[in-house]
């Protein structure tokens, strides 16, 4: 990078907030997703919008790609480097602004952890909903960029439920407010456009959020059967008896065995683990939980455990919480999936995942959020044996292609990035992807912001709409114009 | 007949829908003193999407309409010559009950979809103006809810996939048939409460709930100052309620409350909250028919003007002072329906120039960030055209306008779709 320009930016950050020596570079050459890698011509640690502001105009006038980072836990690439690229990583602007518990909002910088508003409000009986794995050290930045899930939003939704606005700097510099405190602010929703985006249309500099009441009271049951088809069967005799629980997880015998060598959650040895969770007033929960018992007992559940206790629930959570960390202990490497299928293509999809894992020889150990569909196929492979990581990634890719037949999609939370942008002209079609290229132009017409993810191919948006132009690369075919 | 008008060959577009389906329009199809040429009823999305791209080639101005309940939302448009109907599309695509999910037209009419998914005991958990008349594709693009928000969340909570028809003849899609997705842009939320200003939505996706088990509502009188620190003791406490509302006009005020679940669920949390009025605040039964107080807000003496207002729930007491200082500045009659999620309607009634000074007046204050700082905004969205013009009804626009004129204009360059309805002359 010309030093005229690391000049400009270390005039804007201070010389402590820009990073150009490469071993420090290589901190940021990943995220979560270890198997890309790129390093960063610069990192730069803005600690306020204004800085933000600096550096993103300094790249809009130099046409440099810039990716936007909170904790680097995202699992699909989303914040690995442009390649002549700089990395804006926002994980000094981490305070929490404004906490207005009548009107239930809290404003925070994009740094701030995921688990920190739950544990500034949590006093005063409040939580913030969306509770992805990661939590203790995923970035709300982070969550905002993947609209992050967990395991709770069966109940109570994503982060784009719990984010009512932003201030974003825009890939030209310009600073923009979308929606505010208070709700349906007149023009479009591009607060709800702008969460999920995996940070290709700005940088979130502060984010409103939505903390909701603790529920009066947590409940978790655990029920083992000997199968995930019959565990399957109790998830939806739940739904279909009109509950809305919390959060259902499941987990096979593999993630289980995981589970317990890592953090030895008293889990039952058993073909199908369920976990259930139901909230709110006492005596609801009581009645319904019941409910739920039945509904496994008749579905074959051969032993259930209700954890009462604030410490008993926690533990039950931590072995499924711990879960891909985990299968480290039985498994040398392993792939992270993230399909959805609907919740009745369950047994179906199961049974093609063993076939498909028996075919190629590879274990494949399951995760699932069950009450929405979300699965977290772990493929287990050693990267010591040649030519085995290669046999796990085609594995991995054949099970979200069978999610999309079984009319679901590729992703559920962990986001598209750079490692699934290759099945989505197989999950969308052609228009409806130029269609969302209409929005990236609107944001950022040069493709500087997180350039080349979610996307199968570069594009390119004409200057002015109406207008046409050709670009180089369109006569050469190497991009198509929108 | 403008001059540009008469070259406008209508029988291409009459090849499209089939004659049958293209007529003139006549009084009843005038909306906001414009009384557009035609009205075309296409009879699948893929026929939309060639009328729309026909229009666009030609010229021609086009306002989407679904049941017309709304459409007088909205700035008076630039210009409009075609009434695009989603009468015919009206069918319940896929109804996974299992997973609880639907897949519907957008010319479906509320109730009609309501009564399908009771059929497995479910429904889509929203209880928007006019159901019996109003179409999804119609709350869709006002973004309309009710009552059921506080538990359920607005449209673009519920929404999971959309499809689309833009003018240039595209039909796109977004989002899929499971609740949990974030697989590229969410375009349900671009169009959800977008006018019909970047295309005309065909076809929807919504995550499904449960009917509820036992219903019961109570109601509490008192002022707005008393009721709205009641309503925040409400939210406070650990009661969940699906649906929490304030009513108030000159004279008094009512505190609305509603639980759904198991009857012993219910009786705790009307245990709860009925401890929390105590002893001052003594509750009765409310009828049915207070959840349909947002509807009746519609109903009352002409000349009337009905916003939307959004601010915070800890200001609904001072938006009540400002609404009836306002009135009284005016000799204008007022009165007010908000949920406790912050979004309410306020009625004036009274002479044309009296509405439209009062609105601006609210909203100067409601604007203001000093001593009152509520930071909210107010939407006039039904009244008549004559106060509509020389003002825009959203509102002044935000540092997020040109954002908003870019996406319209890659969505719709030529301004085919309702021109000039939407904020700051979109």
């Amino acid at each position: 990078m010309e030093a005229r320009i690391l000049d400009e930016f270390r005039a804007i950050v201070g010389a402590p907030g820009l990073i150009t020596e490469r071993e420090q570079l290589s901190t940021y050459e990943c995220d979560g997703l270890t198997i890309f890698r790129v390093l960063p011509l610069a990192v730069l640690l803005p600690t306020s919008t204004a800085e933000v502001q600096g550096i993103v105009r300094v790249c809009h006038r130099e046409k440099i790609p810039f990716v936007a980072r909170g904790s680097g836990t995202g699992l699909s690439g989303g914040a690995l480097p442009a390649a002549n690229g700089i990395v804006i990583s926002l994980t000094r602007m981490n305070r929490i602004l404004e906490v207005d518990l009548p009107n239930q909002r809290v404003v925070v910088e994009p740094g701030v952890m995921n688990l920190n508003v739950t544990a500034r409000v949590a006093p005063d009986g409040y939580f913030y909903a969306p509770d992805p794995s990661s939590q203790q050290v995923c970035s709300i930045g982070g969550n905002v960029a993947e609209n992050s899930g967990g395991a709770h939003c069966l109940k109570y939704g994503f982060t784009t439920t719990h984010v009512v606005g932003m201030e974003v700097v825009l890939p030209d510099g310009s600073l923009v407010h979308l929606g505010g405190k208070a709700v349906d602010r007149p023009g479009y929703d591009l607060s709800g456009v702008f969460v999920g985006s995996e940070g290709t249309l700005g940088i979130a500099t502060k984010v409103i959020l939505r903390i909701m009441k603790k529920p009066e009271v947590i409940q978790v049951l655990l029920a083992a059967f000997n199968s995930t088809n019959e565990a399957g069967a109790a998830v939806s005799g739940i739904i279909a008896a009109g509950m809305l629980p919390a959060a259902i997880e499941m987990m096979d015998n593999l993630a289980i065995q995981a589970a317990e060598a890592a953090v030895h959650a008293n889990y039952p040895d058993c073909g199908g683990l369920l976990l259930v969770e139901l909230d709110g007033p006492a005596p609801e929960v009581e009645t319904l939980m019941e409910e739920v018992a039945d509904v496994c007992t008749r579905c074959g559940a051969w032993e259930i455990r209700v954890a009462q206790s604030d410490a008993e629930r926690a533990r039950v959570w931590m072995g499924r919480k711990a879960a891909f960390a985990a299968v480290g202990r039985i498994s040398p490497a392993y792939i992270v999936q993230d399909g959805v299928i609907p919740r009745t293509a369950l047994p179906y999809v199961m049974s093609e995942i063993v076939r498909l894992s028996s075919e190629v020889g590879l274990r494949v150990a399951n995760v699932f959020h069950a009450g929405d569909g979300n699965l977290h196929p772990l493929v287990l492979y050693d990267d010591a044996v040649p030519g085995q990581d290669k046999l796990a990634e085609t594995l991995a890719g054949d099970i979200l292609r069978l999610c999309i037949t079984a009319g679901g999609s590729i992703t559920g939370e962990h986001g598209v990035g750079e490692e699934k942008k290759k099945f989505m002209s197989e999950m969308f079609a052609e228009p409806d992807l130029e269609t969302m290229q209409l929005v990236r132009c609107a944001f950022d017409p040069e493709n500087l912001s997180n350039p080349d993810k979610i996307f199968p191919r570069p594009r390119l948006c004409g200057e002015k709409p109406g207008i046409y132009e050709p670009h180089p690369l369109e006569i050469a075919g190497v991009a198509q114009r929108f | 007949m403008p001059a540009v008008m008469t070259r406008v060959s209508w029988s291409e577009l009459a090849e499209i829908v089939g004659k049958e389906h293209l007529r003139a329009a006549t009084a009843e199809d005038a909306f906001d003193d414009i009384t557009p040429q035609m009205v075309a009823e296409p009879d699948t999305a893929e026929d939309l999407a060639r009328c729309l791209r026909w229009a666009r080639g030609a010229g021609v101005k086009v306002a989407p309409r679904g049941g017309g309940t709304k459409l007088g939302w909205g700035n008076p448009p630039a210009a409009c010559d075609l009434l695009l109907s989603t009468t015919r599309l009206h069918r319940v695509l896929e109804y996974a009950w299992a997973d609880l999910t639907v897949i519907v037209e957008a010319g479906c009419r509320v109730a009609d979809l309501q009564k399908t998914l009771a059929e497995h005991g479910q429904a889509l958990a929203l209880d928007p103006l006019w159901p019996e008349r109003a179409t999804i594709g119609g709350i869709l693009s006002t973004n309309d809810s009710g009552t059921l928000r506080i538990r359920y969340g607005s449209l673009r909570d519920l929404i999971i996939g959309i499809t689309v028809a833009l003018p240039d003849g595209t039909l796109a899609k977004s989002g899929g048939k499971v609740v949990k997705n974030v697989a590229g842009y969410d375009l349900a939320k671009l169009f959800t409460g977008a006018l019909g200003t970047l295309g005309v939505i065909v076809q929807a996706i919504f995550r499904l709930h449960p009917l509820p088990r036992e219903r019961r509502s109570l109601s509490f009188g008192g002022t707005p100052a008393s009721l709205n620190q009641l309503l925040l003791e409400f939210l406070a406490s650990k009661s969940t309620p699906t649906g929490l509302q304030l009513r108030a006009a000159p004279g008094g005020a009512q505190l609305d409350v509603r639980f759904d679940g198991t009857a012993a669920g219910i009786q705790a949390q009307i245990d709860q909250v009925q401890q929390l009025a105590a002893p001052s605040l003594v509750p009765s039964p409310a009828p049915d028919d207070v959840w349909l107080s947002h509807q009746a807000i519609w109903e009352g003496a002409v000349p009337a003007l009905v916003a939307k207002f959004s601010v915070l729930p800890a200001h609904f007491a001072a938006v009540c002072a400002l609404i009836e200082r306002a009135a009284a500045a005016q000799s204008l009659a007022w009165r007010v329906v908000a949920q406790s999620v912050g979004a309410g309607y306020v009625r004036l009634e009274g002479s044309e120039q009296a509405l439209r000074t009062g609105l601006l007046a609210l909203r100067d204050e409601l604007a203001k960030t000093g001593d009152t700082k509520l930071g909210g905004t107010i939407v006039a969205l039904g009244c008549p055209v004559a106060v509509k013009r020389g003002l825009d009804v959203w509102g002044p626009p935000s540092d997020a306008q040109p954002l908003m004129v870019r996406i319209k204009q890659r969505f719709d360059p030529d301004g085919t779709l309702n021109p000039g309805r939407f904020l700051g002359g979109i």
